[in-house]
């Protein structure tokens, strides 16, 4: 089966060995995990994962059936690439002296719109925000001015269509 | 008999609200009416076992002979009184004990608690002495888990661990409890868990479904049900046969699905799956629609998906939302307790009958029962067969006995020919497939219904992976019955070496021990019978017994179990011999 980029969303409750069942469900299934990050949702006290996985639209629904089914999680759903708006974010270390001595640079963080966090004697650092390709692509043009090092964040999206988590919260309130 | 100590302490222990951690434990199983409960101690739990021998008028504690044994016991007890099992075990290898019986009862759908003993939290992560990470090594095979750090979160996470287990599609659940919050003082008070907010165990019925599902049994001119244990974990037991007879259609059983209805109900056509029937097996690939009914098509029931039901629509009436269109794609699917849909259900079909496809049902049935009943119940050879053991079971419990089965061909030939009257009477690992389940399985069992005879069938090789659990039965003096069908060798993975590995009989073969010594070293009557003209007394005599009892039944060696569909085969490929 042809395969494509998902993206899962995970509302949960926020409780201690969470993570751990929700990645068993993946390695149950030998899947990777393109990439996963957590944080707090629109609600207050309610979690949202979202993870990236590469693998074939029934495959994906099932994975989120058995997601859905954990007791501590509200809701999942996933989406196409088409259906989200997603970013990622990624962080340069570079040698301060190459900034000074390479002019080439401040030009390419000027194209890639990228932004300087913070400068010291020694090293500065940049900030990309975007597309995958977007952040890949400053990661190699700056590579051959001496990366100290590079980090990029997993994909955090937010979906084009409504979520509703507030009703789903309030509609299983009324079916207990 | 046993020994036993009863002790009672003057205290008025319900008026105690300033209790420690560990008597909020027991005081939190009796609110949940938990007042049996199987487990060993240790050191992490010592608290919790010190109050339950303070509470031993309330609460009965079944010291069983290894962890794993708690837990199949508590699945036993589970299984036939509807009520959850608890399991207790200490930290570390207590804990990891548990592990197989979780995993049985999370495939199972078994309501289970599970209680462990933990180190103090200010060691957690230090490697103390038995410290392991239940949680972690819990997490893929329970329902729900839960490690607790302060006595304060005891009643709450209690009242939790049993709602989850209980409701919607039952399952394990396993609380782990750190010794200091075992000591920690509080002030106790309890409330039931009536809900939680991201857990939705029951779903409204779609009534559009409903009516294309009516539509369906309506054109439906060779219909076919299957059922499984949801019919049971629903006590949906009435419901089902009103809609059986009120349907008119033919139904087989998967393996957890046997004894929802008695043997002789008109509508029974027998088991599906890898050693079911010949007729139900061949129809599914020729019936027009298929409804399943709290069955999950696991792998040993549909054989080869690509080649599983193609030309039927399917009905799928199940309750947990994950198993739909799961392993295979259906055409309606009814998600609800089975109970609520099979009732919508029976409001509005109409009476029918299919005499021809019955007719078709029957004569298939006549090529089995030439080809393959006859020769197991009524042999010609010499050597007994499983299939007659089984039947001389059934005619001295009169088709009455709770039969609780281990894995292997001895589970297959009990599950074929054993005879139920009543539901919750078939208690096996299904799922799991739990060697040393059994034993363990019918001390629950007896205890779950102790108004019931308990038959265990077991095969030589699972009886040894749990047989210290005789030490259990004599001690408690548990009235169950022990059939051990021994053929010497471990018989169903022989089956497959001769048929799929050209007899390369590999470690497969048991040089056994004297059974019925072992036994009566555990002060069990027993007996052995290898002669056909012994059966009859020998049965006979330990169905008469008010005591546990225990018979070794010598088989037919080489003895194989038909029909079978070879794994990966399509159900058309059933082959009979």
């Amino acid at each position: 089966m042809k395969k494509d980029t998902f993206t899962i969303s995970v509302y949960t409750e926020n409780n201690i060995g969470l993570l751990n069942r929700i990645s068993a469900i993946f390695l149950k299934r030998h899947i990777n995990l393109e990439s996963f990050s957590t944080s707090q949702s629109e609600i207050q006290n309610v979690y949202r994962f979202v993870i990236v996985v590469k693998t074939d639209s029934e495959r994906v629904r099932k994975i989120v059936q058995q997601i859905e089914k954990q007791v501590d999680v509200i809701k999942a759903f996933y989406h196409t690439d088409e259906e989200t708006i997603f970013q990622e974010n990624a962080l340069y270390k570079v040698k301060s002296s190459s900034l000074f001595e390479e002019r080439q640079i401040q030009n390419i963080i000027k194209a890639s719109h990228a932004s300087i966090v913070t400068v010291s004697p020694e090293f500065f650092v940049i900030e990309k925000t975007g597309f995958r390709e977007e952040t890949e692509k400053l990661r190699k043009e700056l590579a051959p001015y001496g990366l100290l090092q590079f980090v990029r964040s997993g994909r955090i999206s937010v979906t084009k269509a409504k979520m509703g988590i507030s009703e789903i919260l309030e509609s299983f309130k009324n079916n207990n | 008999m046993g020994a036993k100590t009863k002790i009672k302490l003057n205290i008025d222990q319900s008026d105690n609200k300033h209790i420690s951690g560990a008597e909020a434990v027991v005081r939190c199983l009796l609110e949940e009416d938990a007042n049996l409960v199987y487990g060993y101690p240790g050191g992490a739990i010592m608290p919790i076992y010190d109050e339950l021998y303070k509470y031993q008028d309330k609460l009965h504690h079944v010291l069983t002979r290894h962890e794993q044994g708690a837990t199949h016991a508590a699945q036993g007890f589970a299984r036939t009184s509807g009520k959850v099992g608890v399991a207790l075990a200490t930290s570390g290898p207590g804990a990891t004990n548990l592990v197989t019986g979780i995993a049985d009862a999370q495939i199972d759908s078994t309501p289970m608690v599970c209680i462990t003993g933990q180190v103090a939290s200010h060691l957690l992560g230090s490697d103390a002495f038995q410290e392991t990470d239940i949680i972690g090594i819990s997490t893929p095979v329970t329902k729900w888990n839960y490690q607790i750090t302060k006595a304060n979160e005891i009643p709450s996470i209690m009242a939790k661990a049993f709602y989850i287990a209980r409701s919607g599609r039952p399952g394990p659940v396993l609380i782990d409890i750190t010794k200091d919050a075992q000591f920690e003082f509080f002030d106790f008070s309890y409330e039931k868990c009536t809900g939680i907010r991201s857990y939705c165990p029951y779903q409204k019925l779609s009534n559009q479904n409903l009516e294309e599902a009516l539509l369906l049994i309506d054109e439906a001119k060779k219909p076919l049900i299957v059922w499984g244990q949801g019919v049971i974990l629903g006590n949906a037991e009435e419901e089902f046969k009103t809609f059986l007879e009120k349907s008119g259609i033919p139904a087989a059983w998967t393996i957890l699905g046997l004894s929802a209805i008695p043997t002789d109900h008109p509508s029974n056509r027998g088991m599906v799956g890898m050693h079911g029937n010949y007729a139900p097996n061949l129809l599914t690939n020729e019936c027009d629609l298929l409804i399943a009914i709290g069955m999950r098509f696991d792998d040993r029931v549909t054989g080869d998906l690509t080649k599983y039901a193609k030309q039927a629509k399917i009905i799928h009436l199940e309750l947990d939302p994950a198993e739909v269109n799961k392993n295979v794609k259906v055409d309606v699917a009814l998600i609800a307790d089975c109970k609520v849909s099979l009732n919508e259900l029976n409001k509005r079909i109409s009476t029918k009958t299919y005499p021809k496809w019955i007719a078709r049902l029957k004569a298939l049935d006549k090529i089995e029962n030439e080809k393959v009943i006859q020769s197991d119940l009524f042999p010609k050879k010499e050597g007994l067969t499983m299939g007659e053991s089984i039947e001389m079971i059934n005619k001295y419990s009169n088709n009455d006995a709770i039969i609780v089965t281990d894995v292997g061909q001895h589970q297959m030939a009990a599950c074929r020919y054993a005879k139920f009257s009543q539901s919750k009477s078939n208690v096996t690992s299904g799922g799991l497939g739990t060697m040393g389940f059994a034993l363990p399985a019918a001390i629950g069992s007896k205890m779950g219904a102790p108004n019931r005879e308990v038959v265990a069938i077991i095969g030589d090789g699972g009886y040894q992976m749990t047989i210290q659990e005789l030490g259990t039965i004599f001690q408690q003096q548990v009235a169950v019955k022990i059939v051990v069908l021994n053929n010497d060798f471990l018989g169903m993975v022989r089956q497959w070496q001769q048929l799929f590995f050209d007899k390369r009989y590999a470690s497969t073969e048991m040089v056994n021990p004297d059974f019925v010594t072992i036994a009566k070293g555990f002060r069990i009557k027993a007996k052995r019978v290898a002669d056909r003209k012994d059966l009859d007394i020998a049965v006979k005599e330990m169905m008469a017994s008010k005591e546990p009892y225990f018979l070794e039944v010598c088989v037919e060696k080489e003895d194989n179990v038909f029909p079978m569909i070879p794994t990966g085969a399509s159900v058309s490929d059933i082959r009979l011999e």
